[in-house]
């Protein structure tokens, strides 16, 4: 009968329903088992009298004193020496079964204390290994919100952590791996006045930042206080890895003295970056600070490790070694921590201590300008004009104002006469209106122009993301 | 030797960029001045008449036959901008003699600019 069949279809989807939520509630209960299964073997461990659970999560800038969890931590009473707590035998017995590793290893890493620099593409995966492999302390910090245009790459982060401080969203991600260690959250951009403090109460630093100014800022931080820096840095598809100031290795100012002009370089967010790559190096990061934890292995002291995704190649080079008359870490350096307090990096390497802001220039007078609300009211009296954007091609494939020529700015003075050509046909009268992304390009190029006797030209201050900010909200920015 | 080959002038991380066609990798044959018909040239050190090419003298061959456009983005005075690091097979070249560091046949020179980005 037709009316059974469907109610016994909709008996069927009931039982479906019934058998997810019967699936959800046992997998429930199964987490629950293990994790008093855990508090049992960790009760076990400790003997009465003495609070043996110190570890979890500590926000702000609470001390982290190598780890005081693991330390209070007795052994099993099974093993010379006391050997490890039961409940970590069973949880890093992988990595006890490594005979070069095994209980010293792991108990070196229990009584660590590891500093991670940005919680983003490469200090995603530094945290996650580092709190998984059981680091006595873990400290993070970052002074961000996470953007949904991070997830591809920062994946310690998740969709429902946005808007959130990346700190608390790395934090929470680290706990649900592993409880049993101190996670610390600082929540704060690095900086000359607050670094020595942060820096001074771990062991080991890992640079997972983005910029310059900090990568040389970190630098001396750790110079000062005589900390192992493993640095990693990722950019399109290469990346770049080495410990420094760790076993007569360079620092950062042994090998470039003196920063780099600042069109050299380039930011994740202007020339974009693989997710893997980051990915890639951030576990090579956390593997070398697990080693200089540890004292396991031979750390990438002295030596650089050259990953080219593209070619799926990597290349490890000789460095110079901590050169005597280092200005930072030689043996007649006299930059003291007050020094770098006052040190003022931005203005040293000549670009802003983020990956977002871009410095924007000013090259153009006010009459060669207009604001993208003003170009707005231009399009809409219908005033003859060309609009001329001189993003690179794959930037105009992304998204573009319709109409528009594109150009892109290295090859404007090579394609004028094509500019001249559909000048004409706009009519003689016209403005050529000059457009990019930020508002910078636009500039370079229409001073290009005006030397080229285009007199017309003028640029849309802001470029692209004003455009989407103050006129189209729809307009995808990137 | 009369001229010297190096064998790969192999450039990486950005460099590419600033060169034709972005190649990264560049088999050059750089010529002393000795025979007059070499095709850069400057004399590095003086009575260097056995055709020896140093890595200055590379450095500014590379300038001014592989670069072509932004020569400050790699050659600053006449060793190479700051945050470029040279490796000469494999090695850095502070550890060779940096631009008194003397190339042979089939040596590798790697220019590196250096990354910030993660």
């Amino acid at each position: 009968m037709g009316g059974g069949g469907g109610g016994g279809g909709g008996g069927g989807s009931r039982r479906e329903a019934i058998e997810r939520e019967l699936k959800k509630l046992r997998a429930e209960r199964e987490d629950l088992d293990g994790r008093i299964r855990l508090l049992e073997s960790e009760l076990e461990a400790v003997p009465a009298g003495v609070s043996g659970a110190a570890a979890g999560k500590g926000v702000g800038d609470g001390s982290c004193g190598g780890s005081v969890a693991c330390q209070s931590r007795v052994g099993n009473g099974f093993a010379p020496d006391g050997g490890l707590p039961a409940d970590m035998i069973y949880r890093y017995s992988r990595h006890l079964l490594l005979p070069d590793f095994g209980v010293e290893g792991q108990r070196k890493l229990s009584q660590s204390s590891i500093l991670v620099v940005g919680a983003g593409g490469l200090g995603s995966p530094v945290a996650l290994y580092l709190a998984a492999c059981g680091v006595g302390c873990l400290g993070i910090v970052d002074g961000d919100d996470v953007e949904l245009n991070n997830l591809h790459r920062q994946i310690i982060h998740k969709e429902a952590y946005v808007g959130q401080p990346k700190v608390k969203s790395a934090a929470d991600a680290c706990c649900e791996i592993n409880s049993s260690i101190k996670v610390v959250e600082h929540h704060h951009t690095l900086k000359p006045c607050n670094a020595l403090e942060i820096v001074r109460k771990y062991h080991i630093v890992v640079d997972a930042t983005d910029n310059l100014p900090t990568r040389y800022m970190i630098s001396d931080c750790c110079v000062l206080l005589n900390k192992p820096l493993v640095s990693g840095a990722a950019l399109g598809l290469e990346g770049q890895l080495t410990v420094y100031h760790h076993n007569e290795s360079p620092c950062y100012r042994c090998l470039f003295p003196s920063p780099p002009p600042v069109a050299a370089c380039q930011r994740c967010s202007d020339s974009g970056v693989l997710g893997v790559v980051p990915g890639v190096i951030g576990c090579l990061q956390a593997l070398e600070a697990i080693k200089v934890a540890t004292g396991v292995g031979e750390p990438l002291c002295g030596r650089m490790l050259l990953f080219d995704a593209l070619s799926a190649r990597i290349r490890i080079v000789k460095l110079r070694r901590s050169s005597p008359g280092c200005t930072h870490c030689g043996k007649n350096s006299f930059f003291t921590e007050q020094d770098f307090q006052k040190f003022d990096y931005e203005n040293f390497t000549q670009s802003p201590m983020s990956d977002k802001a871009a410095p924007s220039v000013n090259l153009l007078p006010e009459s060669a300008r207009i604001t993208c609300r003003d170009y707005k009211k231009l399009v809409d009296n219908s005033e003859p004009h060309l609009l001329l954007d001189v993003r690179p091609a794959h930037h105009f494939q992304i998204a573009s104002i319709s109409p528009s020529l594109n150009i892109p700015l290295s090859m404007l003075e090579e394609k004028l006469p094509t500019l001249e050509t559909s000048l004409k046909e706009t009519g003689e009268a016209s403005t050529l209106v000059v457009l990019c992304r930020r508002g910078n390009d636009s500039q370079r190029a229409v001073k290009l122009l005006h030397e080229k006797g285009f007199a017309s030209a003028k640029d849309i201050i802001g470029g692209l993301q004003a455009w989407g900010r103050d006129v189209n909200p729809d307009f995808p920015v990137y | 030797m009369e001229r010297p080959k190096l064998d790969q002038a192999n450039r990486r991380g950005g460099l590419e960029l600033l060169l034709e066609n972005s190649t990264k990798v560049h088999k050059v044959e750089v010529t002393t001045p000795k025979d007059g018909q070499g095709k850069v040239v400057e004399v590095t050190t003086p009575k260097d008449g056995q055709g020896k090419v140093t890595m200055k003298l590379l450095l500014s061959w590379v300038k001014d036959n592989l670069i072509k456009e932004r020569p400050e983005m790699f050659v600053k005075g006449d060793s190479v901008r700051p945050g470029v690091l040279v490796l000469i097979n494999d090695c850095d070249w502070e550890l060779c003699g940096g631009l008194d560091a003397e190339l042979e046949e089939k040596d590798v020179v790697v220019f590196i600019s250096t990354l910030h980005g993660g």
